[in-house]
């Protein structure tokens, strides 16, 4: 579905990620782990068309995207959470939603959306009038999804997911997304939870100071004897 | 029970602002058709400042559209009627320019703000400049017409009331109808995040660049029927940043969040400053815009949504 070719990006002269390639399969969950400063958030920001790239190509089911804006790069079907979230505090729950089905593509099917959005993630329902900005950590950490969700993606790429949050909402949250994962969606992850992650995953691909250094299954990841000490902790 | 209560107070409030002017002195006709123009450019700069795109270079846009209709009618008798779009879209195409580039190379928040001081100036020196055709810092005075509505020109400043009051009801249904646009939402997104506006698939750049056409077209307008209304053209009191931060703190001591915000805004800055001009101008020169600048400080640092924003907020609260 998601195919990134020798993808070099930097800021101005700073080059960050280099020469990254890998594939991500329609229906499975891939995960990329790595260290603070890996250039992890540097990829996703790339793939949803937010950072200008220096070489390479990406592919959404064999259409190459690099050159696309944002908005158009939406419209097609990849959606971005960021990191933290980053919902619209002054706008209520439920405003904060219907941004999500901005898209052209989204607008039509925005109530069934709604409402299946509210299945998901009940407690949303609960507070749907309140202002986004009083939400808890975990509760709007789902806004963000939920938003995201809005807009009929086939690709979701999340950033962080678990970031500040405390470890059994990440549990609720990995299991929410593992959910979403279920019901056909392509997911692709960013972490620094390396072991939650990778239990959610597919695939896995370990970036390193701006490089892909191990790909693998989840299998091969637990089983490698590098990742199992700088990472899990084993 | 309350809404009907409301209407009432509002038409009652409507009707005596249409028969107003038939009771009044010239001079205080003249202070009403002042605060209608000014209210109807600070509800017009609002459109954009109450998403977080705070201009402080409007008076660029102000010269502009005078400028513009002005030397059109007195150098080829074009009416202003006429002239008045052409200013609105030769501000409309600079708010095309400034926007794109800010925009496309994230130039935001206070930077955003410094971008528009410094086009109010230029175009105020530019002005300046360009003296063989506007008369430079002296500016020049309109053809004489009488009285002739197709030349938006009359002796009777009742004219011009009536003229300023259609401009701000047009301003207040154009904001009207910005709400209920696709405009308001993605903007209001923007206002807030536009990171995650722009990762929910909002074409960040094409909005903001919308909103500032449209506000810089309005303005252009505005400053037509301000050049028309005083019949002659000054460089500092049309463009540059004298003017240009008036109309923001016009609209930001209101309330910019508010559609009265603004209005009651310039009624209040207006009053105000022709009181203390009243009372102190020919005995302490300056000590009126001391006050009128300790005064602004107080209403900026006590009341950050305005003054008609508080209110309402009180109001709705109860």
């Amino acid at each position: 579905m998601l195919e990134v070719s020798q993808l070099s990006v930097g800021y101005g002269e700073f080059q960050v990620l280099f020469d990254i390639s890998f594939k991500v399969k329609k229906g499975s969950t891939a995960v990329i782990v790595g260290p603070n400063g890996a250039g992890k958030t540097t990829l996703l920001k790339t793939i949803s068309g937010l950072l200008p790239i220096i070489s390479g190509s990406i592919f959404l089911d064999g259409i190459p995207i690099q050159e696309k804006k944002p908005h158009q790069i939406v419209e097609m079907g990849i959606a971005q959470v960021p990191e933290g979230g980053r919902i619209f505090p002054y706008l209520s729950v439920e405003e904060n939603l219907k941004m999500g089905s901005f898209p052209k593509r989204a607008r039509e099917k925005f109530k069934d959306r709604l409402k299946w959005v509210y299945e998901l993630f009940p407690v949303l329902s609960e507070r749907k009038k309140q202002l986004a900005g009083s939400l808890s950590g975990g509760e709007r950490q789902m806004l963000a999804i939920g938003r995201c969700l809005m807009s009929e993606p086939k690709l979701i790429l999340l950033d962080e997911p678990s970031m500040g949050l405390a470890p059994l909402i990440v549990t609720h949250i990995f299991k929410l997304i593992q959910d979403i994962n279920t019901q056909g969606y392509t997911i692709l992850m960013v972490e620094q939870n390396v072991k939650k992650a990778l239990q959610l995953a597919d695939n896995a691909f370990l970036l390193e100071s701006g490089r892909i250094k191990i790909k693998g299954s989840k299998e091969e990841f637990f089983a490698n004897e590098y990742i199992k000490k700088a990472y899990i902790g084993l | 029970m309350k809404r009907s209560y409301l209407y009432f107070l509002g038409t009652l409030i409507f009707i005596g602002v249409l028969i107003f002017p038939h009771f009044v002195s010239n001079y205080i006709i003249h202070i009403a058709v002042l605060i209608l123009i000014w209210s109807y450019v600070s509800t017009v700069w609002a459109y954009m400042g109450r998403f977080g795109l705070v201009s402080l270079g409007h008076g660029a846009f102000l010269g502009i559209g005078a400028y513009t209709s002005g030397l059109l009618f007195n150098n080829f008798h074009l009416t202003p009627l006429v002239g008045m779009f052409i200013g609105g879209i030769a501000a409309a195409i600079v708010a095309l320019i400034l926007g794109y580039a800010c925009f496309r190379f994230g130039v935001i928040g206070d930077y955003f703000a410094l971008v528009t001081l410094a086009l109010a100036e230029v175009i105020m020196l530019l002005i300046i400049a360009l003296r063989e055709f506007t008369g430079g810092s002296l500016g020049f005075t309109l053809n004489k017409m009488g009285n002739s509505f197709l030349y938006l020109s009359s002796d009777s400043k009742i004219f011009f009331y009536y003229l300023a009051l259609a401009f701000v009801i047009l301003s207040i249904l154009i904001w009207k109808k910005i709400d209920k646009s696709k405009i308001y939402k993605a903007m209001r997104a923007i206002g807030e995040d536009e990171l995650a506006s722009a990762s929910l698939g909002i074409n960040v750049i094409k909005y903001k660049v919308i909103i500032t056409i449209i506000s810089a077209f309005l303005t252009a307008l505005g400053g037509s029927l301000y050049g028309q209304y005083i019949t002659y053209l000054n460089p500092h009191t049309l463009s540059g940043v004298g003017v240009s931060l008036d109309i923001a703190f016009k609209a930001i001591l209101g309330g910019m969040f508010n559609i009265w915000g603004p209005t009651v805004g310039t009624i209040l800055i207006v009053t105000m400053e022709e009181t203390f001009r009243g009372i102190f101008g020919s005995h302490f020169i300056g000590v009126s815009e001391v006050l009128y600048g300790i005064a602004l400080i107080c209403f900026i640092i006590f009341l950050p949504k305005g003054i008609y924003g508080t209110i309402v907020n009180k109001l709705s609260k109860k």
